[in-house]
């Protein structure tokens, strides 16, 4: 099965989808291993915005003319794309957003009103840290309570630990479904079957996991999904928020504004119905358009040969890496996706990025916005390999010698 | 000697490396040479804020000329610290403020001035520049 599927991708096809694969960085040729800040865009999504402001650019479910009717039905048709994707159960279900980050301030901003004084809140030790603001910034307005489910040393959530914490007061549960520094697939299934027991709801950060797994929101019976275009092959300043119709309707609107209004009078504004209750003013129409592209594109390659491939690379370059002395890899999670965090002795991160870069090779370096892991590890940051589909074993091995240079020169 | 002097000097050194690697290995020996600065000074006050990696810095006025140390825990941004002090210190306030600071360039750096790199090169600037205005005021 392993080998069958290794073999549905073309990796020298899939390569020749994405222009900026050709270019060269400091002289040599381009190695982009920083797939989890920002993946890159195949040529299919990029003709897909070049379409839209060549040919039917125009404001969307307002206009009576043929640009804007094509314009909204594209939209539209995107976001049953994005859907069926996620597997919601109708497409109002999906609100879009300008990215991840407004997901999660929209469920948090509408949890103010649901929350009172001794209500808690649970979330992640794994957490992004522009994660963990907007509930702090919840429980300030609410006097809701934060509680941290805590990580063990290999980078997992400690679940019985969160059992502990799980309780009558519990309202919410916030947790990534892939964590961006370490790598590691959090057991969500289990979160989320747990917390609904005491009838917490379930907010899953999926930024992560989007590129790699293809979520079932309705076999998850998760409350609320998020997610970004730009970490699976689309644009930036967009994503999703996915929401149970019956949660949605309970969240007060977001942002005041058009679409988002059935009526209004200086007396009183009644809202429209979902989806565009939350999406208020003129949207990312483009954006959202080619989110349903990039949806396509991944689906087409598809995920179970994407995860096949991405698995492998993930062990060729683990085993490569630990051949390094004095390479600790952090994130040790058994169940992990393409992201190797790791330092080299006492080496600073920022050192090796700089060097790496010189050769034409593209990591992140320092606390990847998740400072709490890495005072957990007592670190400054680390190095941050995350592969992509589209990369390789050669570019691997590349990385490697080139990663030995740097160790070398900065010893 | 002047600012100038001196950064012409720094661009004379520069000009003999023949690839980055030469540029960078020169840089990362010099960051092993910087004056560390005296560990009471390596608190919070004296970071600068912008950098990836810590930098502190510290000043002192002596005969109307400042002299900096400074440290960092990554070898790279010492090496552009040791340079910048080599550069400013033992100079008086008023020829620190007016310096301009294109040898950078001219040294192949230039990528460490974009205000998105994250060794705050920019930052060290502002801060040693900011210490010199200080004394300035004192001595006026």
């Amino acid at each position: 099965m392993y080998m069958e599927l290794k073999q549905m991708l073309d990796i020298q096809k899939i390569r020749k989808d994405f222009p900026i694969l050709n270019r060269k960085v400091n002289g040599k040729p381009l190695i982009y291993f920083d797939n989890a800040a920002t993946s890159q865009t195949p040529q299919q999504v990029i003709d897909v915005i070049v379409d839209y402001y060549s040919n039917y650019n125009a404001n969307i479910h307002r206009g009576v003319h043929a640009l804007s009717q094509e314009a909204t039905d594209a939209y539209e048709l995107a976001r049953v794309k994005i859907q069926k994707h996620f597997n919601a159960k109708s497409p109002h279900e999906i609100i879009y957003t300008s990215g991840t980050t407004h997901s999660i301030n929209l469920v948090a901003n509408g949890f103010s009103s649901l929350l009172t004084k001794g209500d808690e809140i649970l979330i992640s030790a794994l957490e992004h840290h522009s994660n963990i603001v907007p509930w702090q910034m919840l429980c300030e307005r609410t006097g809701a309570t934060l509680k941290v489910i805590p990580m063990n040393q290999n980078g997992e959530l400690v679940l019985s630990e969160f059992d502990a914490l799980l309780n009558d007061k519990t309202k919410l549960v916030f947790v990534n479904h892939i964590s961006n520094a370490l790598g590691t697939i959090n057991p969500i299934e289990y979160i989320i079957n747990e917390a609904h027991k005491v009838d917490a709801a379930v907010l899953v950060d999926g930024a992560q996991s989007c590129p790699h797994i293809k979520p079932d929101v309705q076999s998850l019976d998760v409350d609320f999904y998020v997610c970004s275009a730009h970490k699976i092959c689309g644009p930036t300043g967009v994503g999703m928020l996915y929401g149970k119709e019956a949660w949605l309707n309970k969240l007060p609107p977001y942002q005041g504004g058009g679409e988002m209004i059935a009526e209004v009078t200086f007396e009183k504004t009644t809202y429209a119905d979902l989806p565009h209750k939350f999406e208020a003013g003129t949207p990312n129409i483009c954006g959202g358009i080619a989110f349903g592209a990039a949806v396509d594109y991944m689906n087409a390659i598809g995920f179970e040969a994407i995860a096949a491939h991405e698995n492998e690379l993930l062990d060729y370059a683990t085993h490569q890496l630990q051949q390094i002395e004095r390479l600790k890899i952090y994130g040790t999670s058994k169940e992990k996706t393409s992201v190797i965090s790791f330092n080299v002795g006492a080496i600073h991160p920022y050192d090796i990025g700089t060097i790496l870069d010189k050769m034409g090779i593209a990591v992140r370096t320092g606390h990847h916005c998740a400072q709490p892991i890495m005072d957990f590890y007592n670190i400054p940051g680390t190095i941050r390999a995350s592969f992509m589909f589209y990369n390789t074993k050669e570019e691997i091995d590349t990385f490697i010698a080139a990663l030995k240079k740097a160790v070398l020169m900065l010893s | 000697m002047t600012i100038e002097a001196i950064q012409n000097d720094i661009i004379d050194e520069f000009s003999m490396f023949e690839d980055w690697e030469e540029r960078y290995q020169y840089m990362i020996d010099l960051g092993k040479t910087l004056p560390l600065i005296d560990e009471k000074y390596k608190t919070e006050d004296h970071i600068i804020k912008g950098c990836q990696s810590k930098v502190w810095v510290h000043a002192n006025l002596e005969d109307d000329k400042i002299n900096f140390t400074a440290d960092s825990d990554a070898i790279i941004t010492k090496g552009i610290i040791a340079i910048l002090i080599r550069v400013f210190s033992n100079q008086n306030p008023k020829a620190i403020i007016d310096a301009n600071t294109d040898f950078i360039d001219k040294i192949g750096l230039k990528e460490h001035l974009s205000p998105t790199r994250a060794n705050g090169l920019v930052s060290m600037i502002k801060q040693l520049k900011l210490y010199a205005i200080a004394y300035q005021t004192q001595l006026n």
